[in-house]
């Protein structure tokens, strides 16, 4: 009877470890495979970029500029719009992909395959360790053969969830992209009239727009140097 | 007509209370400039907080061009006040004094003299206009600089280029000029009435005071009234700080949202220039002058 119990616990083990290994061995993969997407992003140091920004809040009329962007490795990131105001989504500072892997607390989990845009991507949940972080989850859309990034979601503690989609092209070889889509939430936004003391025309054409709590802001980069150096003065 | 447009000119710029409302924006202008230097980022992260919840902005909000749609936005309330000071007396002051018998013995018609101290009155508005641009806007651009303009509006914000900011300034000082010749009407009007300035002035303040409150309450009662008032179309400029927007939001830079609008507020402006106008030489022909 015990050499029977003891045959059946075997087979229990065998049938469980057979279970739990591929789940195991492909955390372990995903790791490798966020390890070499980091390593690709980590060629470029730093790099200033050139490009065009659109802003699509609600409650926010502003025009198309010409920015200019700066990085520097660690989490060094600054854009400067010409004219000097950009409004930038809040926890967003760096609409880049380097701030989401610029250390290494944090665990990944396979999440299966996607279809983006009709492509194959690797789906990646990023955990991080700490329990202080602010963020909570960021879910990564992998292009595994061009170890590219094509969407991004992370969700925060104080900020909400924000959405990041890139746009490969002639930088692909940096992981750099020619085009970022950010979206995130946004809260209500309201003066009283008697401050502002509004002309009234009677305009309704935006109060539908207005409901809509989505923004969207679009970076249409048109050059990069990469690799160059860039004084810390430009970070002030 | 020239000359009698140059004695009255020469009336209104001889006597030391015109020059009050010239040290009386320079001051006000001064003050709001001093206190925005020292404390300015205080009073934008107050009326930012909504917005500084979702974004972070970034670059030199508090700049000369939103320093200057500040102090229009607190002065061109209250200017009127100065003005009425002149207009309110213009007629009315003679009478008190006595010359205004006098001044119609004269070879030159009444319709005359009411266009000749009208338009002299004209001609004190606009200077105290053009006096208030330099401080307010070329002042404030030397003394907090250039760059993009954030307009703060009751439920959104617009963002002008800062190449696209020069013009619409001209455009509202431009209407803000119709807006405060109106007031000048209006007290040069009632002045025609009375025989003391201070009748005239303190009815046109009144007049604007309680028109001013009508137009900016926000209860539905009074929106009914609201495009019958003067006021309600004085604050017409700010109309210029808006932009259209294309299908996905993005700021049409060179353009006025509801530019319409602002052209209908500007025409009712010159209607009452208009009628005012005419009515006091209708009125002031018929006078029987006595004093």
């Amino acid at each position: 009877m015990k050499k029977m119990m003891r045959q059946w616990l075997c087979v229990g083990l065998l049938v469980s470890v057979a279970g739990i290994s591929p789940v195991a061995a492909n955390a372990q993969d995903v790791t490798v495979l966020v390890q070499k997407v980091k390593a690709k992003l980590e060629k470029v140091s730093n790099y200033v970029a050139e490009g065009k920004m659109k802003t699509d809040v609600a409650f926010i009329k502003a025009p198309a500029g010409k920015v200019k962007i700066y990085y520097k490795q660690p989490n060094k990131f600054k854009l400067k719009r010409d004219g000097g105001i950009s409004l930038l989504p809040k926890g967003g500072v760096s609409v880049n992909m380097n701030s989401l892997l610029t250390d290494n607390n944090y665990m990944a989990i396979d999440a299966g395959e996607a279809l983006l845009d009709g492509k194959k991507v690797r789906v990646v949940k990023l955990l991080p360790t700490s329990e202080n972080s602010d963020v909570v989850l960021t879910t990564l859309y992998i292009d595994e053969p061009n170890l590219l990034i094509k969407k991004a979601s992370t969700t925060t503690r104080e900020n909400g969830t924000f959405e990041m989609a890139m746009e490969y092209g002639k930088f692909a070889s940096y992981a750099l992209p020619d085009k970022v889509i950010f979206a995130f939430n946004t809260k209500d936004y309201k003066l009283p009239k008697g401050i502002t003391m509004e002309f009234d025309t009677g305009d309704k054409s935006k109060d539908g727009k207005m409901k809509n709590k989505k923004g969207r802001v679009e970076i249409q980069y048109t050059s990069y140097v990469i690799n160059k150096g860039i004084p810390d003065s430009e970070f002030l | 007509m020239w000359k009698l447009l140059k004695i009255e000119l020469y009336k209104i710029f001889s006597r030391p209370r015109t020059f009050i409302s010239f040290g009386a924006v320079a001051l006000l202008v001064g003050i709001i400039q001093f206190g925005l230097k020292l404390d300015g980022n205080t009073y934008i992260d107050f009326m930012l907080r909504d917005v500084s919840v979702s974004l972070d902005i970034e670059g030199k909000v508090l700049n000369g061009y939103l320093i200057c749609y500040i102090i229009l936005q607190l002065l061109l309330v209250h200017v009127p006040l100065l003005i009425t000071i002149i207009s309110g007396d213009l007629i009315s002051g003679e009478a008190n004094m006595g010359t205004l018998r006098l001044l119609l013995t004269k070879p030159v018609s009444r319709t005359e003299v009411i266009l000749a101290k009208f338009g002299a009155a004209t001609i004190y508005t606009l200077i105290l206009l053009v006096w208030m641009a330099i401080l307010a806007l070329f002042l404030s651009l030397v003394i907090f600089g250039n760059g993009d303009m954030l307009n703060l509006k009751a439920e959104y914000i617009v963002q002008l280029k800062s190449t696209d900011v020069f013009w619409r300034y001209l455009a509202a000082f431009g209407f803000a000029a119709i807006a405060m010749v109106t007031v000048a009407a209006i007290g040069f009007f009632l002045s025609i009435f009375a025989e003391n300035s201070i009748g005239p002035i303190v009815t046109t303040m009144s007049i604007i005071i309680a028109f001013t409150i009508l137009s900016t309450l926000d209860i539905p009662v009074f929106n009914v009234i609201k495009p019958f008032l003067f006021t309600t179309h004085m604050i017409g400029w700010k109309g210029f700080f808006d932009v259209k927007v294309t299908t996905d939001n993005v700021a049409i830079i060179g353009s006025v949202q509801n530019l319409d609008r602002i052209l209908i507020a500007a025409g009712v402006l010159i209607l009452h220039i208009i009628g005012l106008l005419i009515a006091s030489i209708a009125v002031f022909k018929r006078k029987d002058i006595l004093s």
